[in-house]
């Protein structure tokens, strides 16, 4: 419904409304952007610039140093040897976390729809409840986990954390999904014959592109970007990026680099804006899913 | 194919999905909800740098209560939690309803206010620091922008602190809210509106009369949404204020880690995550029995 389809308008009025609504609109996002436009330009000019000039002043001189530096010579704790490390840490972690939780999710949802038992509304809702708990509730038990496991402070320990406090979104999403597959042709294949496996492979897989997408894009983006399990979990050289960019701005060694430090953020925040820009329909879907749900 | 084995095939077919559920299950009941009784049974522990398993009542409670810390933490939470909630909601309306004003280039306008919500709270907290930077930060551009006197030091005023936290909360919130409310705005029926304008019906009353109070659901998601997510704020406290200055920007996320692993306070620290983990069950449980109650219909 719009405000300018008002009763009896004159034109002029209705334009000026139009014009009104596109302005508010366009200076508003222009705000929104502003922030990782500054980013952006306090990333490639000098300290010197940045100490005589504002937020706003375009370089004089453009320079990709605080870039170099941010990936591969900036100190992060003690060691001065960039963030590139780290990067990859997250790389390592988020790989086989998003797949894991994935996989896992889309079976559960499949059983939870297509193979239905009593009392299986029971199990997704106490699965389910276990995306919203407070972290910090599970913070202690699982380190001693962790450290019980042998896998405290490792890559391993994170994916484990991310494994298992990402299936109950996973499975969310999917079972959502799958509810609204029709049921007949399920039971037509288990009529003919074809196993569980056979049916989620052939049947259901295939017309699943969406929802999967859905799902990584949330999972990629909620671990890419976790901060608490990894400095709980993940200290020191196993740290992931956002633990590393905390420390690397919150190294108090020597002058503070505004320049480098905004040229980290963009590397850490790269991959999931780049998922954002290629796919953000998605994005946006699994946004609504993990909250309205139906 | 004898009478048996289609008869041990179907059994295998019956029991199969429950083997295959029964590990991420069993994952969810161990670390979630096992997790959450041992946190709670070191909550009514002794326990101070290493946990404990004795039983000492309340007195972690008692304690928390009493402590100013936690008193601290609690206030900053509700002053962020209602600015967030309320300044999300509004903003993320006003221009939801702006955008659905037939606007020619929505496409291109609707992901620049949602884009904050793909960043990490670390890369939000790690950029607004800089822009709020009392010396060079915004306090500058003001100045060279002519307004001598303009004095910007939120992030290291004590009394203003709180608040740096609330605006770079809502830059990367207001826009999945506004998704959402943009969401709710294209499910209202449209035969409703078209007879509230035959009936002489302004705009205004439009929104206020039949509009708004058909997106009570979304309100309510929206609230909910909003509302965990301020109880769990811990990242962005760490990377734009680190709690301070002083201890003027704890919330109980950072009150939990600091008495549970830095101040060999456990008990304590449970007890607050025990707190923590109550007041969201109060507000999700109930949120999502009604939500999967409605999916049965």
């Amino acid at each position: 419904m719009s405000i300018a389809s008002n009763n009896n308008p004159s034109v002029s009025s209705q334009r000026f409304w139009r014009v009104l609504i596109y302005t508010t609109l366009i200076v508003m996002a222009v705000f929104y952007l502003l922030p990782l436009f500054i980013m952006l330009l306090t990333s490639v000019k000098t300290l010197d610039e940045i100490r005589d000039g504002n937020l706003l002043t375009l370089p004089v001189q453009w320079t990709l140093e605080p870039w170099k530096k941010a990936w591969g010579t900036a100190c992060v704790g003690l060691t001065c040897e960039g963030i590139n490390g780290y990067f990859w840490n997250s790389i390592k972690m988020v790989v086989p976390s998003v797949a894991i939780s994935t996989i896992l999710g889309a079976i559960n949802g499949y059983i939870l729809t297509k193979w239905r038992f009593p009392g299986h509304r029971w199990v997704f809702a106490l699965m389910l409840f276990g995306c919203f708990i407070p972290f910090q509730i599970v913070l202690l038990p699982m380190s001693q986990v962790l450290g019980f496991l042998g896998i405290a402070g490792s890559t391993a320990g994170l994916v484990l954390v991310h494994v298992t406090y990402g299936i109950g979104f996973s499975t969310l999403f999917f079972r959502n999904y799958y509810e609204a597959f029709p049921t007949e042709l399920v039971n037509a294949a288990k009529i003919d014959g074809a196993g569980f496996f056979r049916i989620f492979w052939r049947i259901l897989l295939p017309s699943s592109a969406p929802i999967i997408v859905v799902t990584v894009i949330w999972q990629f983006t909620n671990i890419w970007n976790d901060f608490l399990f990894g400095a709980s979990f993940a200290a020191g050289e196993h740290a992931p990026m956002t633990v590393a960019l905390n420390n690397l701005v919150n190294s108090t060694t020597g002058v503070k680099e505004y320049n480098v430090d905004m040229a980290a953020a963009i590397i850490a925040a790269a991959p999931t804006l780049l998922v954002y820009i290629v796919a953000g329909r998605y994005f946006v879907r699994g946004l609504m899913a993990g909250s309205v749900k139906g | 194919m004898s009478n048996n084995s289609t008869f041990s095939r179907t059994w295998w077919q019956n029991i199969l999905p429950k083997i295959v559920l029964a590990p991420s299950f069993a994952i969810s009941l161990l670390f979630v909800y096992g997790f959450i009784i041992y946190s709670g049974i070191i909550s009514f522990s002794s326990s101070r740098m290493l946990p404990k398993t004795d039983f000492i009542g309340i007195s972690n409670y008692t304690k928390l209560w009493k402590t100013l810390n936690w008193q601290v933490a609690l206030d900053n939470l509700a002053i962020f939690g209602i600015l967030y909630i309320v300044i999300c909601g509004t903003l993320g309306l006003f221009i939801a309803i702006l955008l659905d004003q037939k606007i020619r280039i929505e496409g291109f306008l609707r992901p620049l206010f949602l884009y904050p919500m793909a960043l990490s709270f670390i890369v939000t907290g790690t950029a607004w620091k800089w822009f709020l930077n009392p010396g060079l930060g915004l306090e500058k551009l003001a100045h060279d922008w002519g307004f001598e006197n303009f004095k910007f030091d939120w992030l290291i005023n004590s009394d203003m602190a709180i608040y740096t936290i609330v605006i770079a909360a809502v830059w990367q919130s207001s826009g999945f809210v506004m998704a959402m409310f943009l969401a709710g705005l294209r499910g209202i029926d449209s035969e409703q509106l078209k007879a509230a304008q035959l009936d002489g019906a302004s705009s205004f009353q439009l929104y206020r009369r039949i509009i708004i109070p058909q997106l009570g659901p979304v309100f309510l998601s929206a609230f909910v949404v909003l509302s965990h997510l301020a109880i769990k704020s811990y990242d962005l406290v760490i990377a734009l204020t680190g709690g301070g200055p002083g201890r003027s920007t704890q919330l109980p996320a950072t009150f939990m880690y600091d008495y549970t692993f830095t101040r060999n306070q456990m008990g304590v620290g449970a007890a607050s995550a025990m707190i923590m983990l109550l007041t969201i069950a109060a507000i999700m449980i109930p949120y999502l029995y009604a939500e999967t109650r409605e999916k049965k219909q």
